[in-house]
């Protein structure tokens, strides 16, 4: 099987173009950049649409005027895109139109700077924008993953007329791997509800206004209905070690990959420790969080922010386990020893 | 001659069951000008042939629900982003025939940026700008387009210049650009003026059909009920006050458009085949699979930005891929790319890598002075340092690590190259460590570079770092 190197950014577009991408608007941003270079050159020759926006609030209005067009539409960005973004992903849910956002997240607030963090987990995973919406937002961590993300979105955005995001972070982006790329190619569907522009296609609207308060109440409960059945259908989580697990890594993207190898590290040291990593971070794997509850001692959520997932996991546990935060701010990474020497400390605590 | 219909156009639905069911009466009030509008445009439709062809891209404010009347294809867009919608659709389906209708607050306030960039970029779509000077739906308060002295509810003692600017001149904005085709300022204050504004809507719509790039019509409009006045004296305010202030008439109309429009210029159908060429799916690496490594390599390699660090490291995982083995490479990032260093940390393992950083690497290549006093620290006890001895000219201070100076910038000046040198050192290491073979290298280094001079230079860098491993080594 053939392998290639690259960059994480680099493998999303290629997944994405082999998922069926037929159309790409964005506005270039540091750390995302490599995600629209990559676009601009291979989008044009595989015979689909590149455009360079103005800027992020018409990005994510073409999204919409192409999805309701019936393209498979994507874009790529990082924070401070994303939130010049939220007005639109608000009335894509609204008015449902599938299509795929990337947010390759960098350290915030404001300007920040370019380092990775995962601080947009709130505005990504709770509904960027106004309104109780959301969309299904995919995790990767690694090269390898962005690609198979990519690859899988338009399928997920269709199957649910929802935004599918990818919340990567600086270091997902930038790394790069070996990717096997996918076999397949995958075709745009026809769907019944869009624009063509012609006469079958006539009586469609797209629209999120809605006058009648009961319609508007209705809207609202079928899309958290929508949501509900996400939770059912795509929860998606990888585990490590879990079976005999005393302590539980949560954690998402570059964290998880440093958590692994701290794993592995007390694992040698006789430490029972595991780890459950989200692949979705919307819908959150609540349910398998809340049996592990029930099995472990202490759960840790690492993540790049003030404490944002942890948020979702303490939810999850319900205060049947303890949840303790490791966290790291403005582009600060943890090595691997700095985990290993904390967890380890808590575990000799513990023992004591 | 033109003739006027009498009955309602075939674009514009009998009853308007969007609205409520069997409704036959507009939404709007008396003596406003959309309905007008919304006639002449559903007529020009009509004539034009176009109607299951035509999506219509509704604005926020009035005429927000312009779906209930238009029996085309539909879309609502966020408040004054019609334009970036309509843009996208355009690029979706090259035939449809996309109208973008939108007032004074979405085209000229909140939606100036997208409005102008579209114009800009020559989009062939038909917009149409209804310019009242007030805003309708939210309940008469000052727009761009509001006149000076012009009481709103938002500027009770008449809009001052001095506060609030001067009204925009959209029409003119848009003329002011290369790109837009058609740009024409019509009114409504009368039936000889709404003739005209019929021609101009026509026009802009025949544009777009015959594909000749982008058409701009603003329509001066009366709003009797936010102007509070009757509707007889708001066409004659329209007349006697806005028209003066935005002068009516042709700003641009060309045969031709400045470019070919992107419709023309679509690339080819791209064969399946052709994609996984492009992107390089089912493409063989070379893979020999007969390493075994001693330990899991996690190597940094350091030196100025330009002396072919990153690239190094690349090269150094493509062998690694190429030798069956797992790998990641992660640049140093951002500032301290500039600061004089760039490193890359590469891993190399038969297992999948946890964290792709390299904090305690156990081969370590610098290639500067600055490099090595930064790193040599952070190798691992038992580890090697590959010190590019041309330039960074002093023994290490560590005893736990074992070093190897290679004269690589030196080596690789005598060579003719001296971005040879990161090769040289890799070469010593991949000798030393034995986590890639000589052959892989020999393998790998043509499918990074093309230039076949270059491709030889780095093939006799190979060859002098074997030499130099040969004498120093043993």
């Amino acid at each position: 099987m053939g392998q290639h190197l690259m960059k994480g950014n680099e493998a999303l577009v290629h997944g994405a173009l082999l998922g069926g991408a037929t159309h790409y608007f964005g506005y270039p941003i540091t750390p995302a950049s490599e995600i629209a270079h990559a676009a601009a050159e291979l989008f044009p020759r595989c015979g689909r649409h590149f455009l360079q926006a103005e800027c992020e609030v018409s990005s994510i209005n073409m999204l919409y005027g192409a999805a309701a067009a019936g393209a498979r539409v994507m874009t790529g960005s990082s924070g401070p895109g994303l939130s010049l973004m939220a007005e639109g992903l608000s009335y894509l849910s609204g008015a449902e139109l599938p299509s795929l956002v990337v947010d390759v997240q960098r350290a915030g607030p404001g300007l920040g700077y370019i380092w990775p963090e995962q601080a947009d987990y709130n505005f990504i995973v709770h509904g960027a924008g106004h309104g109780s919406h959301s969309g299904i937002v995919l995790a990767p961590n690694s090269a390898q993953e962005m690609c198979d993300c990519a690859y899988r979105a338009f399928e997920l955005a269709e199957r649910y007329r929802a935004t599918v995001f990818i919340l990567a972070d600086a270091y997902i982006g930038q790394v790069m791997e070996p990717v096997e790329l996918p076999h397949k190619l995958l075709v745009n569907p026809h769907k019944d509800w869009a624009l063509y522009g012609d006469a079958a296609s006539r009586g469609n609207l797209h629209t999120s206004i809605y006058l009648k308060l009961e319609e508007l109440e209705g809207h609202n409960n079928h899309l958290q209905e929508k949501y509900r059945r996400m939770e059912e259908e795509i929860v998606d989580y990888e585990e490590v070690a879990t079976e005999d697990a005393e302590y539980l890594f949560v954690a998402y993207g570059i964290t998880s990959r440093i958590c692994h190898s701290a794993l592995r590290e007390l694992r040698g040291r006789g430490v029972r420790i595991g780890m459950l990593r989200p692949k979705t971070l919307f819908p959150f794997p609540s349910r398998r969080l809340a049996a592990l509850a029930g099995q472990v001692k202490l759960m840790v959520a690492a993540e790049l922010s003030a404490g944002q997932m942890v948020r979702d996991v303490r939810l999850a546990v319900d205060g049947k386990v303890e949840v303790e935060l490791y966290n790291w701010m403005g582009g600060r990474i943890p090595t691997t020893d700095e985990i290993v020497e904390r967890l380890a400390k808590t575990a000799a605590g513990r023992k004591a | 001659m033109h003739t006027i219909k009498h009955h309602k156009a075939d674009s514009l639905y009998t009853t308007f069951e969007r609205k409520a069911p069997g409704a036959e009466v507009s939404h709007y009030c008396p003596g406003c000008g959309h309905g007008t509008a919304h006639n002449l445009i559903a007529e020009a439709i009509d004539d034009l042939g176009i109607q299951d062809r035509t999506i219509f891209c509704s604005p926020v404010g009035c005429s927000v629900f312009a779906y209930y009347y238009f029996d085309v294809g539909n879309i609502q867009c966020a408040h004054g982003r019609a334009p970036a919608v309509a843009s996208a659709m355009r690029r979706v389906h090259e035939d449809a025939v996309i109208i973008s209708y939108q007032g004074d607050g979405d085209l000229a306030g909140i939606g100036m940026s997208q409005i102008v960039h579209a114009a800009n970029r020559g989009e062939n779509l038909t917009i149409f700008f209804i310019n009242n000077a007030i805003y309708g739906m939210t309940g008469g308060q000052m727009a761009p387009t509001t006149i000076v002295g012009q009481k709103t509810v938002t500027t009770p003692g008449g809009r001052h210049a001095a506060n609030e600017g001067f009204p925009i001149g959209v029409a003119e904005i848009i003329a002011s650009l290369h790109a837009p085709v058609f740009v024409e300022r019509v009114s409504l204050a009368n039936a000889t003026k709404v003739m005209k504004a019929r021609m101009a809507i026509r026009k802009a719509l025949r544009n777009q059909v015959e594909k000749k790039g982008f058409s701009f019509v603003e329509i001066l409009s009366p709003c009797p009920v936010n102007w509070k006045m009757t509707p007889v004296e708001a066409r004659r305010w329209l007349e006697n006050h806005l028209e003066p202030v935005f002068p009516v008439g042709n700003l641009r109309d060309l045969a031709k458009g400045p470019f070919d429009p992107l419709d023309r210029k679509k690339p080819a159908r791209v064969s399946e085949r052709r994609i996984f060429e492009i992107l390089g799916v089912n493409e063989e690496e070379p893979h020999s699979g007969t390493v075994r490594l001693k330990e899991e390599q996690n190597v940094k390699i350091a030196g100025f930005g330009g002396q072919g660090v990153l690239s190094a490291g690349v090269l150094l995982a493509n062998c690694a891929i190429a030798e069956g083995l797992n790998t990641t490479w992660l640049p140093s990032y951002g500032a301290e790319m500039r600061g004089g260093t760039a490193n890359a940390g590469i891993n190399i393992s038969h297992d999948s890598i946890g964290s792709p950083i390299v904090t305690h690497p156990n081969a370590l290549i610098v290639m500067n002075l600055p490099s090595l006093d930064a790193f040599e620290d952070t190798v691992r006890p038992g580890g090697a340092i590959y010190v590019n001895s041309s330039l960074a000219k002093r023994p290490i201070h560590r005893t736990d690590i074992t070093p190897y100076y290679v004269p690589a910038s030196d080596m690789a000046v005598d060579l003719g190259a001296i971005q040879c040198a990161g090769v040289i050192l890799l070469t010593v290491y991949a000798l030393v460590s034995g986590a890639i073979t000589i052959e892989t290298l020999q393998k790998v280094i043509p499918l990074s570079i093309k230039r076949k001079n270059l491709l030889d230079l780095n093939l006799r860098a190979i060859e002098a770092g074997i030499a130099w491993h040969r004498e120093n080594c043993r």
